[in-house]
């Protein structure tokens, strides 16, 4: 979990990440920097993110960025 | 027929409703089938044989990818049980390579998928401008011409059926939804008769289940479908159809204007266009939720957007949620944009990676939007002027954020937000004129020729009386923008709390009922001296 802060943090160190629950319902995460943390994802924790990953359910909190990183290491 | 058309409105749609009703509620998806095919062929004829061959197509690609699903499922079960000795990382291994496997073919079987629709919809609606500029470059370099222009027949909406086929076979592959195994089922929501001509592109999820529950005929809905109706025919006939006469007047003749004439056409096309399809769209969410189904809305007041990517997010909302998850975001996962990030990295810093990464993924998305609305270069044009100006405004957002820092501006006050909405209304404005324009050139002499000739004086010196519209049509156009302005600032700034239409006292609701109508049939542009105004979008 440390490391997924430490990434969100290197995209905007602005938003309290771990408070938020509409990351994209709130536009806080735009298109454009979900592009960006898809490819920091991907990198650091040795996983592929398909386009159909791309929903709001799966990156509306830091939490479920989390669970979803986590379910695509068990694949 | 059309929506806005009396035969829809006072013949087939009380029918079918009145049918709806009567049948039993397990086999109405079976009427509302058939009455798309029905309304389909009225205006298609016997080209509602693709509409049949696109749904069993996409029928059939759906069931492949998801038999693929179970059997790489199925192969996976038996990796974990056939070898209890092997580790647990061997395992992993073994059933990582099955996935692949398995994953190759069902990329294989969407790109199959894919390519026969978009190849159908290529043949039939790109092949003339592709032949014809083909043609072109081979005369420049000395060959003869060797693409014959062909007489193809478009099937109507088959734009919008394509795009919500293909985004249910990339669901199914995605697992976002299992395949329709009910052949007609799929038919219907890819013949949904309100969304025919016009859209809204819905996703399965989206409508899928509203549309085969079959739901009794209800007070509240029928309520709602028929006041949404009469305020589309509102927005259509007082509005749109008056300022249409202007418009075409303007844009086919636009040699014989002065450039502030032009400026004024662009306005109003562009109001036009907003109170046409977003009308239209009224009358076709009003008519499905008249069926209690509820389909997406395609607007939420544009005219309050504060730039241009927001602008976008509230105009035609379906077709830029279908761009963004079909097009934009596949394109932000694909090996160039991965292989790029990882470049640019290395090499050049975040800002200069994320604005390659951005235009890298906008690019495919805006050529899709501009080609998508006609094969056309002013329209590719189009899309790439949205190109531009989304691109710059990734670029300047430092510098914007930079500027409110500093000078401590507050983005939800008027004085910085009412300057954004007008540079937003300029860049709209700038676009619908190279939309409307009878091809790329005429737009361009037509921008250019604002900065060469304007005299404001034109505006009151009686030649916008030449257009067939007296001062009383301007009065009528003036209130029904200012009526439709209204609405949309009690909406955007929530000013009755969340209350509607629905919670007003009855004898109110009927008032507005019996205004909507009466003002339809009295100031309606409609009768001897009008003719009738197809629908803009259903062209594309």
């Amino acid at each position: 979990m440390e490391k997924l802060i430490g990434i969100l943090n290197d995209i905007d160190d602005s938003i309290q990440w771990e408070k938020e629950q509409g990351l994209i319902d709130r536009r806080l995460l735009d298109s454009f920097g979900v592009i960006s943390l898809v490819s920091e994802l991907e990198d650091s924790f040795s996983i592929e993110i398909e386009a159909g990953e791309m929903v709001p359910e799966n990156f509306n909190s830091v939490e479920a960025i989390y669970r979803m990183v986590q379910r695509l290491q068990e694949k | 027929m059309s929506y806005h058309n009396p035969v829809y409105l006072f013949l087939f749609l009380p029918a079918v409703l009145l049918a709806y009703q009567l049948t039993p509620r397990k086999k109405r998806w079976m009427l509302l089938l058939l009455a798309g095919y029905f309304f389909f062929w009225t205006i298609s004829g016997k080209l509602v044989l693709y509409l049949m061959g696109t749904t069993l197509f996409t029928h059939y690609i759906g069931l492949w990818l998801e038999l693929l699903k179970k059997s790489c499922a199925e192969s996976l079960e038996r990796e974990k049980s056939s070898d209890n000795n092997s580790e647990k990382s061997q395992i992993k291994a073994r059933k990582k390579a099955v996935r692949e496997e398995y994953r190759k073919k069902e990329r294989m079987v969407l790109a199959l998928g894919v390519c026969v629709l978009l190849g159908v919809l290529g043949c039939l609606k790109y092949y003339n401008f592709f032949a014809k500029n083909l043609n072109l470059l081979l005369e420049q370099a000395g060959q003869g011409r060797i693409f014959e222009m062909k007489t193809l027949l478009l099937p109507i909406g088959i734009s919008f059926y394509t795009l919500q086929a293909i985004g249910y076979m990339a669901d199914v592959y995605w697992e976002k939804i299992p395949a329709q195994r009910h052949l007609g089922k799929l038919a219907l929501f890819l013949g949904f008769f309100p969304q025919i001509m016009e859209g809204p592109i819905s996703m399965y999820e989206q409508t899928g289940e509203d549309l085969w529950k079959g739901e009794d005929l209800r007070g509240e809905n029928l309520s709602a479908g028929w006041s949404r109706i009469l305020w589309g025919l509102f927005k259509k006939m007082i509005v749109a159809d008056r300022l249409y006469v202007l418009v075409k007047a303007v844009f086919e003749h636009y040699q014989d204007y002065s450039g502030s004439i032009v400026v004024f056409a662009a306005i109003a096309y562009t109001l036009q266009l907003y109170m046409e399809f977003s009308g239209c769209m009224d009358i076709v969410i009003g008519s499905g939720r008249l069926f209690g189904v509820r389909l997406p809305e395609n607007f939420c007041r544009p005219f309050a957007s504060k730039n241009a990517a927001e602008f976008w997010r509230r105009w035609h909302i379906t077709l830029g949620a279908w761009l963004k998850t079909y097009v934009f975001y596949p394109v932000s996962v694909s090996r160039m944009v991965k292989k790029w990030n990882r470049f640019g990295k290395k090499h050049l810093g975040k800002y200069l990676t994320r604005l390659g990464a951005t235009a890298l993924c906008l690019f495919p998305v805006w050529i899709c939007n501009g080609l998508w609305h006609g094969p056309s270069w002013h329209y590719i044009f189009y899309g790439m002027y949205y190109f531009v100006i989304l691109l710059a405004g990734a670029a300047l957002e430092p510098v914007r954020a930079g500027v409110i820092r500093f000078f401590h501006i507050n983005e939800k006050a008027l004085y910085w937000k009412i300057p954004c909405i007008l540079k937003t209304w300029v860049i709209v404005f700038t676009g619908e004129l190279f939309f409307r324009a009878n091809g790329l050139k005429a737009g361009m002499t037509m921008f250019f020729s604002i900065f060469q000739d304007f005299r404001l004086s034109v505006l009151w010196d009686g030649t916008l009386l030449d257009f067939s519209l007296d001062k009383g049509d301007y009065m009528v156009i003036f209130a029904g923008l200012l009526l439709a302005a209204g609405i949309g600032i009690i909406k955007e700034r929530n000013l009755l709390k969340g209350k509607g239409f629905r919670d007003m006292s009855t004898p109110l609701r009927w008032a507005v009922y019996y205004g909507l109508i009466l003002s339809v049939l009295i100031f309606g542009a409609y009768g001897i001296g009008y003719q009738q105004v197809d629908l803009i979008y259903a062209g594309f």
